[in-house]
């Protein structure tokens, strides 16, 4: 049986596929193998073998090779046998080493004058063979050394020659564009071709052309609606007929051409609506092929400049896919449904029932197209459902490639759509429970500053509601056994900020759950990190409250190895929480106050608290600091240093005499030097002693009187560098100045003192403004780039905090006085009395019938949205005016406290930093926006209430 | 683009691979191997699709069709449409079957070569350039004459350019 192919097969060769073909196990397999190998390597060194010999041991080498062993050995002599005369022998060194090499091996350097000369060969088969080692063989560096015979051969007699020199043509397009790009002009002379293979092999060069540019083949629209034309007329030879339909590989590279050329050009899509309609009639449905070209026609109407008609036929194919028995079809039908909807979002409805059998289909790779539609078709209607299935999915599926993305599809169509913070948060633990580490974390601190913000409209009750119910169910899933990381940071630093807080559980229950995560976790730092800074906080919140702090001996023993850590992280955290134990009650609400992770910290960059400590110091006698780029003739200095340290260098090894630096001293010091005395052998002291020159600073210091002998110094002492802020120069004004924070100078002796101090002063006074500016920007633009923003993404999560940064020199206590002044407006029940009529008045009287009916219109759904929108956008321009007029007493009390806790208990603040910070920096947020979303989540929890099992599904998701 | 074309059979033995982009052997044991466990996996009568993104990365497709004790795969990306793969699957096969008349597993091992000459008359790096059986089929004898001759002219003499003659 093996002979037909007329191919000389040993029976060393068969004996060796039968006993591979029987091994029992893998090892049995590569034993096999492996002494293969060892006779090969014998056998093919052996001198004289005859050729056949040679060509078949080369065929048992890319075997061999195909099996995932080693065959290196043999390349060589497969780079020989393509230098060989017979055309057999040639033939299987070049497809050995098509299989064998690739572009940047090392042998390729033998092959590539083979290949220059049998692109020449009269024989078209060793030209074909050498175009196929070209295709995979030729990288940018030799594409110059075939280029020419390759365009020749783009014109040989012999169609099958053209057509492999278009493809290796195209390759080298591929690989170089640049080096082919003044030959581009030939793949469009191809299209002309004789031959129907040669003109469909061209259409796949000029496929990727037109992917990369389509404005520069918009001429060939009308060249390539006729070829489709003639091809589907059936004007090629019947050879290319397959299963009675003309040539369907080239009508489908066709049509993907056409949906490229007419995207969104009306102009180029008229010239195809005739012939794709003409497809559309004439395809036989009933073979696979026909539908291929179908669904091909499909996607080509979907991404063309509509058409009704051809729209109309689409959604006919498409039911017709959908309503198959065929996986495969059904596949093609969603997959074309997902295009479709794009352009008519009505035509889902009619395919409700399939799309949903799809989804119910064991066929995992319909189930996967099913969704990646549904993650088309989600709207705040349906995206409970639809995320509720994802979540169901991705706990039964084991492939983290596609766990990992799914993940991540809940949790965009969570944040863009969800419908409550209630429904966001339990999704979200959902995901993180079961794709806990696939997730990204900042997933994770989105969901710990829902929770800290929770809902604001009921601070006793649904805030805290969320708050314990959220401990709740944390506690309870801590008792299952592997937790993801990035889930377990979430869990302790809610308990940390809310395991107490509602009464519920003790502080010892809860610093004893802690405790359990950071020791059943012990090799994730992350974790015991997170454990830590909330046993401080539970621990900080306890003495606040004035009870008595026993530590848990678990806990004890605990922090004693954290104490000894290696990572001086949780060292540091440690020490941090040991400090705030020993504290009093008041110094520890300051350092942690209880529930404030949504209060910004701000970073007084300026260091302002200590501006009394200056002034007392510089009263004292202490000197003002200068900011280094200040300093006059700082830029001198250090390139004098660097000068200093080449010729250091370079005296440092040689002892014979040297030139003196003439120019570079003479440009330093003035020619009128004074001070020469003391100061012209400088080069001489510099190389003798490092010490010297600062005794010959302190001296010339000593009588520092005169300003002109400071200046000359000035110029040496550059020379010096370091030495030059020591202590002993402090009275030499250029360069020991010290201001800080401008404070009025003491010393005023130099005059390009005074100079540098003015600019100094000016420039720190432009300093001082832009905090305001900035908090002015982000009062004003912060504001109204949320108004802009709220609308397109509708929920609070899906913020970037991107403007947070800014967002965040908003004082603090502004903060404080703007949620409370809001607090009070939002208690829900009277509805009615609301400052804002349009929502309260609409939500109220949509409510009670959806309620009651349990079902959702999507017209009201709309416009109850779009009020959210509107009255979010109105709400806030009040805000942004109150927040504004805050500012500034927002800034006094900022300043003070700062005072205080900077000045009083350092560690404490820098506890607080140290992880609460990195959350409020993500957390910091302006009250307005936070309030109106959170009112905006209350209309929608009102609006939409959602009866959690449905027994409307389709309605649900396609309505 | 055509990315690689496996054959294998039901035991996971390869049968045919050959990547149009570079791989080194290693890597495409793996992704031989990665491609059986998915297809083990598949029921019966589902479809020929399957997402490949997690074993070839991104933009990647496959398809397979079983016959008998074969799986022939293809794996390709977004610019092939995954019915027509499933139509080239078959003309390969077809071809397959005209050139050994009743193909079967065997056929594959033994006339490994001639597989390959199929394969490079139907797909030319990575691009579908011949689909028509008959004209594959037309091709593939003529090299087979072309060799055959070649052959038994370079076994006699050792000729320089025997087969120029014919």
């Amino acid at each position: 049986m093996g002979s037909q192919g007329g191919f000389y097969q040993s029976k060393e060769f068969l004996d060796l596929v039968k006993s591979i073909g029987e091994a029992r196990s893998k090892a049995e397999e590569d034993r096999i193998v492996l002494g293969e190998i060892d006779t090969l390597k014998r056998r093919i060194s052996e001198p004289d073998i005859p050729k056949r010999k040679m060509k078949e041991y080369i065929i048992r080498l890319v075997y061999v090779e195909m099996l995932g062993h080693d065959a290196s050995f043999g390349y060589i002599h497969a780079v020989k046998m393509t230098h060989d005369d017979s055309l057999l022998v040639k033939r299987t060194g070049y497809l050995a080493v098509t299989l064998f090499l690739n572009e940047d091996h090392d042998l390729i350097i033998l092959i590539v004058n083979t290949i220059q000369k049998d692109l020449k060969s009269d024989n078209y088969l060793v030209v074909c063979a050498a175009l196929n080692a070209v295709c995979k063989l030729i990288n940018e560096e030799t594409i110059p050394a075939v280029l020419p015979q390759v365009v020749e051969l783009l014109a040989h007699p012999k169609e099958a020659v053209r057509k492999k020199a278009i493809m290796g043509f195209h390759r080298f397009y591929q690989k170089s564009p640049s080096s082919v790009s003044h030959l581009v002009s030939n793949f469009r002379k191809r299209l002309c071709d004789n031959d129907p293979g040669v003109m469909g092999a061209t259409l796949c060069p000029l496929f990727d052309l037109i992917t990369i540019d389509v404005n520069s083949y918009k001429d060939l629209v009308i060249s390539f609606v006729s070829i489709l034309k003639q091809v589907a007329e059936r004007r090629l030879p019947k050879a290319y007929d397959y299963h009675q339909m003309p040539a369907p590989f080239i009508q489908i590279k066709l049509l993907k051409i056409l949906a490229l050329l007419g995207s969104g050009d009306k102009q180029a899509s008229e010239n195809m609506y005739t012939v794709v309609g003409d497809i559309f009639r004439k395809c036989d449905s009933s073979s696979n092929i026909g539908n291929a070209v179908l669904y091909e026609c499909i996607c080509c109407v979907s991404s063309i400049y509509p058409n009704p008609k051809l729209l109309e036929s689409a959604a006919d194919a498409i039911s017709r896919f959908l309503k198959s028995d065929s996986h495969n079809l059904r596949y093609m039908g969603i997959d074309a449904l997902g295009r479709l909807i794009k352009i008519s979002p009505e035509i889902a409805e009619q395919h409700q029932l399939a799309v949903i059998d799809c989804l119910e289909d064991p066929d995992d790779t319909l189930k996967r197209k099913t969704f990646e539609l549904l993650y088309k078709m989600t709207k705040p209607t349906n995206v409970e459902v639809i995320v509720d299935r994802m979540i169901d999915y991705m706990i039964s599926i084991n492939d983290n490639h596609y766990k990992t993305e799914i993940a991540s599809r809940c949790v965009e169509l969570a944040e863009q759509f969800a419908p409550s913070n209630q429904w966001f948060i339990q999704t979200m633990n959902k995901v993180f429970e079961h794709a806990g580490d696939l997730v990204n974390i900042k997933v994770a601190h989105n969901l710990m500053r829902l929770i800290a913000e929770g809902f604001g409209e009921d601070d006793d009750t649904a805030d805290s509601q969320l708050r314990s119910s959220a401990v709740d169910s944390y506690l309870h899933i801590l008792s299952e056994p592997k937790l993801p990381s990035v889930f377990l940071q979430v869990i302790c630093w809610v308990l940390g900020e809310y395991g107490t807080a509602d009464g519920k559980y003790s502080a010892s229950f809860i610093t004893g759950k802690l405790c359990d995560v950071a020791e059943a976790y012990s090799n994730d730092d992350t974790v015991k990190a997170y454990a830590v800074t909330a046993l401080m906080k539970i621990y900080a919140f306890e003495i606040t409250a004035g009870r008595k702090v026993d530590m848990l001996p678990e806990c004890q023993s605990l922090m004693e190895e954290f104490l000894a850590s290696h990572s001086t992280d949780l060292q540091q955290r440690a020490y941090e929480l040991q400090a705030v134990i020993g504290l009093d009650a008041h110094a520890v609400e300051s350092i942690m106050p209880s529930d404030a992770s949504c209060e910004d910290i701000e970073v007084d960059k300026a260091l302002s608290f200590l501006n009394d400590y200056i002034q007392d110091s510089i009263e004292k006698g202490a000197q003002p600091y200068i900011p280094e780029s200040e300093r006059s003739g700082m830029l001198n200095i250090s390139k004098f240093r660097n000068q200093d340290h080449h010729e250091a260098s370079s005296h440092g090894l040689r002892f014979e005499a040297y030139e003196l630096p003439k120019q570079t001293v003479q440009s330093r010091i003035p020619p009128a030097s004074l001070a020469s005395t003391e100061l012209v052998p400088v080069p001489e002291p510099m190389y003798v002693s490092e010490s010297y020159p600062t005794t010959t600073v302190s001296s010339a210091s000593s009588d520092a009187g005169s300003t002109e002998l400071k200046l000359r110094l000035d110029g040496v002492q550059k020379k010096w560098g370091r030495q030059t802020h020591s202590p002993a120069t402090s009275t030499s004004s250029t360069t020991s100045q010290k201001t800080v924070n401008g404070i009025t100078q003491v010393d005023g002796s130099n005059t390009s003192n005074s100079r540098t101090r003015e600019t100094y002063e000016s420039r720190k006074q432009q300093v001082e403004i832009t905090p305001e500016k900035q908090k002015l920007a982000a009062s004003l633009f912060g504001g109204s780039s949320k108004t802009e923003k709220k609308p397109a993404t509708g929920h609070k999560i899906s913020k970037s905090s991107s403007y947070m940064v800014e967002k965040s020199h908003v004082p603090k206590s502004s903060m404080e006085i703007a949620s409370e002044k809001k607090a009070p407006i939002q208690q829900p029940p009277d509805l009615l009395d609301f400052g804002e009529p349009t929502v309260q008045s609409n939500a109220p009287s949509v409510d009670p019938f959806k309620e009651l009916e349990g079902l959702l219109e999507p017209t009201t759904e709309v416009a109850s949205a779009k009020n959210h929108s509107s009255t979010a956008a109105a709400t806030k321009s009040p805000d942004i005016m109150g927040l504004y007029t805050e500012t500034p007493a927002g800034i006094h009390n900022k300043d003070d406290g700062d005072i205080l806790s900077g000045l009083s208990n350092p560690p404490g603040t820098h506890m607080l930093g140290g992880t609460t910070r990195t959350q409020v920096a993500q957390s910091s947020k302006g009250p307005n926006l936070k309030d109106s979303l959170q009112k905006d989540a209350l209309v929608r929890q009102m609006g939409v209430t959602p009866s959690s099992p449905n027994p409307i599904l389709f309605k649900d998701l396609l309505g | 683009m055509i990315k690689a074309v496996m054959v294998m059979n039901t035991q996971g033995k390869t049968r045919l691979a050959k990547f149009y982009e570079y791989l080194p052997v290693e890597k495409q044991q793996e992704l031989i191997r990665g491609v059986f466990a998915v297809l083990c996996s598949r029921a019966e009568n589902v479809s020929n699709f399957i997402d490949a993104e997690s074993i070839f990365g991104l933009d990647s497709r496959l398809v397979y069709k079983h016959f008998a004790t074969l799986y022939f795969v293809f794996v390709f990306d977004s610019s092939e449409n995954e019915l027509a793969v499933l139509d080239l699957i078959q003309v390969f096969v077809e071809t397959l079957d005209r050139c050994f008349k009743n193909v079967c597993e065997l056929d594959v091992v033994f006339n490994y070569s001639k597989v390959h000459t199929i394969l490079d008359v139907m797909i030319f790096g990575g691009q579908v350039v011949e689909t028509s059986s008959s004209e594959i089929m037309k091709a593939v004898e003529e090299i087979s004459k072309l060799e055959a001759a070649s052959n038994s002219i370079a076994l006699i003499p050792k000729s320089a350019s025997g087969w120029r003659s014919r």
